[in-house]
């Protein structure tokens, strides 16, 4: 049984390794900006909102740009996007384990 | 008393029911077919018998001793006289027979792989859950069910066969339910848990029947018809003759009757034990009522939309509410319904009695077969008491302070009004009762935008609301008038339509002008009594200086029309085609009013009077403008005549010529495609450039015949009206009609499915000329050539069928959508958060806009800024 389940770790991290973007998606025309907010602001932003990182949007670990931007789990990602309505829209999302 | 449990449930587990269970969960063996003796009363050891339920009034339940609606009724059961397969536990059966060994009942795997199973499966269940165990299950079954020796005793397994519905084949030799009950008996129960079930809770041999559980009556009461007859339910139909057969197959055993007749017999009674449970299953004839229609059973009465949940929890009926066709009326208000008198006079509203109204009250009953009247009175213990003419005088002397009368609806009486499907908050709104003759529902054109309603035919729903709380709760929120702005549009989708709109366009027109005479009738159409119109030295007043008699004084305003040409730089006053409007001070100073002024979810002029004033103000001068545009028709004549689209001889010819020199320029094109001198555009082949230019060409000559035709429309008419005011139509209905239908896209190409290398035989193979894929050079009133006709019903037909699979497919994701997101809420901060908290978005629409008090979903800060300038 954990055998088993040892095999299929190994396996499945050879295929992600295979899968590795070989071009920059960071500066893909489709890709939004992806920062790692500060510390000090993270702290600032959930105040602020008066949520926890709980109730945030989430960002699983394995993502590629979360791999990119070497961020740990708990970070939060301060994102800005196109938007249609807005212009300019931000958006947090908090990197999570899978 | 009803025994109320406080107690949170923490989960629910279905098991199989055991032979033992189900006896001490009954309170009565069953063991007659006949329901009532001679007397009429129910028969002991009977169905209807009085140990399992009663549901006359006056009866004792003789188990409980409850009264009616103190007992709920008790199970019964029958002792099968042969053992009988669960319908729904057949293929489950299949499954555990064919992975265990038909001698020593094991699972067909040996120990050492049944070991680890068991380690997965107990893992699973104690880190993941049921289902993933029971995935374990499935591995197990499919894996065993391909072995063909057990490993254990090393019988040979011989092929299982289900022959469906229920019955077991091995090899030619038939399975009898009891053989089948052996073997499962047989699987251990360590083994039993592999498969699934659990030995304590639910052993696979408990799915052959031995016991069959009776529901008790109050499940299946009994109806007496108004002659005395007595009603049977159909689940008692059902027992009946499952117990008739029963007691038939124990007779039959008892007397060693043949094995064909007991044979015969147990598989009829193997055919009523699964129409019980199910009368849809197939290669089964469902079990029918003497009548003829099929009996409904017990998953009948649970499953799909005439089940329980569909029809009954889901969706309830209601009293005080009404349906019928509906038809316009612009002359009521646009809040008001016309409900027609033989409803009025039935639908109820109560009203207490006071000191205040109980004179008032007293009329009513007074006046009680004639139609404003009382038909029922509440005394303050809650009895209700009809009136009729017998008791009239008997209420009027008994009414006094405390008592409630239900009096018919009248003018003025708040009601709901719906159409369905209702996709909308204004699908359903309140409207003020007007009570008149016939019998459809009126309502005013200008609401036929929120209900999406014409009449056609469409029925709607009307509902009257009985309590102070729910009516002045409905006219605060629902009102008519304050539902004009949508809040997904955020422009008024109460507005004028059609005919409103050709009005007021012809009404405000550059040369309209009316004598003094018509002037104020049609200002007093509208309701405009206290005018200051100016006349000129003809007596005669502009059209635009009557319009501005039903804007308010204060209003200033600055758009454009649908005529704007939209010009490098705007002539403002003084364009050419008067589609610079300007309000000032409620004076309409230029511009002509069409529906991107006026109309319902763009007019921009009643968008700016709709945010700027209360409800009732908008909504009596949204009134005003609809009243003001039709009586501008009525004194005008309006009409469409087929002659307002002939064209000049000359157009007629230039048309042509347009249309053959595309069509000459086409086939030069193909020539150079066939002899190899066409240039492929980057990124296409030879043939799909060849495609592009082909439709690039004739789209050319429809746009051209666009043109030919508008430049012709120098006169007045009907339709010109109406195409340019944005009332109805538009330039392309104008040039198909006039003009050529032009080029038939079906998927987005032309028309090439068909015969091999042709769409008809009329063509030559290969041909790829404009006229052979679907080019309709012809106009509607000119009439098509035969394969111009057929070519435009392959397109016609693919578009009706697109919408009728379409709409209800898109209508159930939307309403998937809508439960998704239902109980989503804009915060104080507004970020969009769920119910438990989470955040779905940080800015609402991400620019954090509520769309309903917005123009059309962004800020006119210019306006905001002339306003504050302005105060």
């Amino acid at each position: 049984m954990a055998e088993e389940e040892k095999k299929e770790n190994v396996e499945s991290n050879a295929e992600v390794k295979e899968e590795e973007p070989t071009i920059d998606i960071l500066s893909h025309s489709y890709v939004p900006k992806f920062e790692i907010l500060p510390q000090e602001e993270v702290e600032k932003i959930l105040k602020e909102l008066k949520v926890d990182r709980l109730h945030l949007p989430k960002i699983l670990m394995t993502d590629p740009v979360v791999k990119l931007l070497n961020a740990k789990v708990n970070d939060l990602l301060k994102i800005t996007r196109k938007s249609y309505t807005a212009g300019t829209s931000i958006f947090y999302r908090v990197v999570v384990n899978v | 008393m009803v025994e109320i449990i406080k107690e949170k449930v923490d989960s629910i587990e279905f098991r199989v029911l055991s032979p033992k269970i189900i006896k001490a969960m009954s309170s009565t063996k069953i063991i007659t077919p006949e329901l009532y003796d001679a007397d009429g009363y129910p028969v002991e050891g009977g169905l209807m018998n009085l140990r399992m339920g009663v549901i006359e009034p006056g009866l004792r339940c003789r188990t409980c001793g409850g009264k009616v609606h103190d007992c709920v009724g008790h199970f019964g059961y029958i002792e099968l006289a042969r053992p009988v397969v669960h319908i729904y536990y057949v293929n489950f059966i299949y499954d555990a027979l064919r992975c265990t060994c038909a001698k020593c009942g094991r699972i067909l795997l040996d120990d050492k792989s049944l070991e680890r199973y068991k380690l997965k499966m107990k893992v699973m269940s104690k880190q993941r859950g049921k289902f993933e165990q029971w995935d374990v299950s499935h591995e197990v079954i499919s894996k065993a069910k391909t072995i063909s020796v057990c490993p254990h005793c090393n019988e040979k397994k011989i092929k299982l066969k289900l022959k469906k519905p229920s019955s077991f084949y091995e090899d030619k030799v038939r399975l009898t339910p009891i053989d089948v009950r052996e073997r499962l008996e047989r699987i251990p129960d360590e083994d039993v848990e592999l498969l699934g079930m659990d030995p304590v809770g639910g052993r696979p041999e408990w799915m052959v029947l031995t016991l069959l559980p009776i529901p008790s009556t109050t499940v299946r009461p009994s109806i007496t018809l108004e002659s005395g007859q007595k009603s049977e339910d159909d689940l008692t139909h059902k027992l009946s003759d499952i117990v008739r057969t029963n007691q038939r197959l124990y007779e039959n055993l008892n007397a060693g009757a043949p094995e064909i007749i007991i044979e015969d017999l147990w598989d009829l009674l193997q055919y009523h034990v699964t129409t019980y449970f199910s009368n849809n299953v197939s290669q089964i004839p469902p079990a029918r009522h003497r009548s003829g229609r099929p009996l409904k059973t017990l998953a009948e009465r649970i499953k799909s939309k005439e089940g329980r949940f569909r029809k009954n929890l889901a969706g309830k009926r209601v009293n005080f509410s009404a349906r019928s066709v509906i038809s316009p009326d612009p002359n009521i208000g646009i809040n008001e319904v016309g409900i027609p008198e033989i409803m009025a006079s039935k639908l109820t509203i109560p009203e207490r009695v006071t000191s205040w109204n109980i004179d008032w009250l007293k009329e009513f009953i007074k006046s009680y077969p004639k139609y404003p009247c009382a038909l029922y009175v509440f005394t303050p213990e809650g009895f209700r008491k009809k009136v009729t003419e017998e008791t009239k005088e008997v209420l009027l002397q008994e009414l006094a302070i405390g008592y409630s009368v239900e009096r018919t609806i009248q003018n003025g009486d708040i009601v709901l009004f719906n159409r369905q499907p209702s996709l909308h908050k204004m699908s359903i709104m309140v409207h003020h009762v007007k009570v008149l003759p016939y019998k459809t529902f009126r309502l005013n054109l200008t609401v036929t935008d929120p209900y999406n309603a014409d009449f056609d035919g469409d029925d709607m729903n009307l509902h009257v609301p009985q309590t102070e709380e729910a009516r002045a709760e409905a006219e605060e929120l629902m009102d008519v008038t304050t539902q004009i702005i949508s809040p997904r549009l955020g422009t008024p989708i109460v507005g004028c339509k059609q005919d409103h709109i050709s009005g007021l366009f012809s009404l405000t027109g550059k040369d309209s002008k009316f004598n003094r005479e018509e002037a104020f009738q049609l200002l007093s159409r509208a309701g405009v009594y206290d005018s200051n119109l100016k006349f000129d030295k003809e007596g005669m007043a502009e059209g635009k200086e009557i319009f501005s008699q039903i804007l308010p004084k204060d209003l200033f305003y600055v758009g454009k029309s649908g005529t704007c040409k939209k010009c490098a730089t705007c002539k403002k006053e003084e364009c050419t085609t008067d589609s610079y409007v300007k309000v000032d001070k409620g004076q309409l100073l230029s511009g002509v009013i069409d529906d991107k002024s006026v109309g319902a979810r763009k007019g921009l002029l009643l968008n700016d009077i709709a945010k700027k004033y209360t409800p009732k103000e908008v909504s009596t001068y949204l009134q005003r403008m609809a009243l003001l545009g039709i009586a501008t028709l009525d004194i005008r004549g309006f009409t469409v005549l087929s002659s307002d689209n002939d064209l000049p001889e000359e157009t007629v010819k230039e048309i042509k010529n347009v249309i053959s020199k595309s069509l000459s320029s086409v086939n030069t094109v193909i020539k150079n495609y066939e002899d190899g001198e066409l240039v492929s555009l980057p990124g296409r082949t030879l043939r799909e450039t060849l495609e592009q230019k082909i439709i690039m060409l004739l789209n050319q000559s429809r746009n051209q015949v666009g043109s030919l035709v508008l430049s012709n429309e120098t006169k007045e008419t009907g339709s010109s009206i109406m195409t340019k005011s944005g009332a109805k139509g538009n330039l392309l209905n104008l040039a198909q009609m006039a003009g050529c239908v032009g080029q038939q896209v079906l998927r987005g190409f032309r028309i090439t499915r068909g015969y091999n290398d042709r769409p008809t035989p009329h063509f030559k193979k290969g041909d790829l000329g404009a006229a052979a894929h679907g080019f309709i050079r012809h106009g509607y009133k000119g009439g098509l050539t035969p394969s111009e006709f057929f070519f435009h019903a392959i397109t016609s037909r693919d578009a009706t069928m697109d919408t009728s699979m379409r709409t209800p497919k898109s209508g159930y994701f939307q309403r998937r959508m809508i439960n998704a997101f239902q109980d989503f809420r804009i915060d104080m901060d507004s970020s969009v958060r769920a119910s438990d908290g989470h955040l779905i978005q940080f800015a609402y629409g991400e620019d954090g806009i509520d769309v309903s008090k917005s123009d059309a979903g962004s800020i006119d800060v210019e306006r905001l800024v002339r306003e504050v300038a302005e105060s």
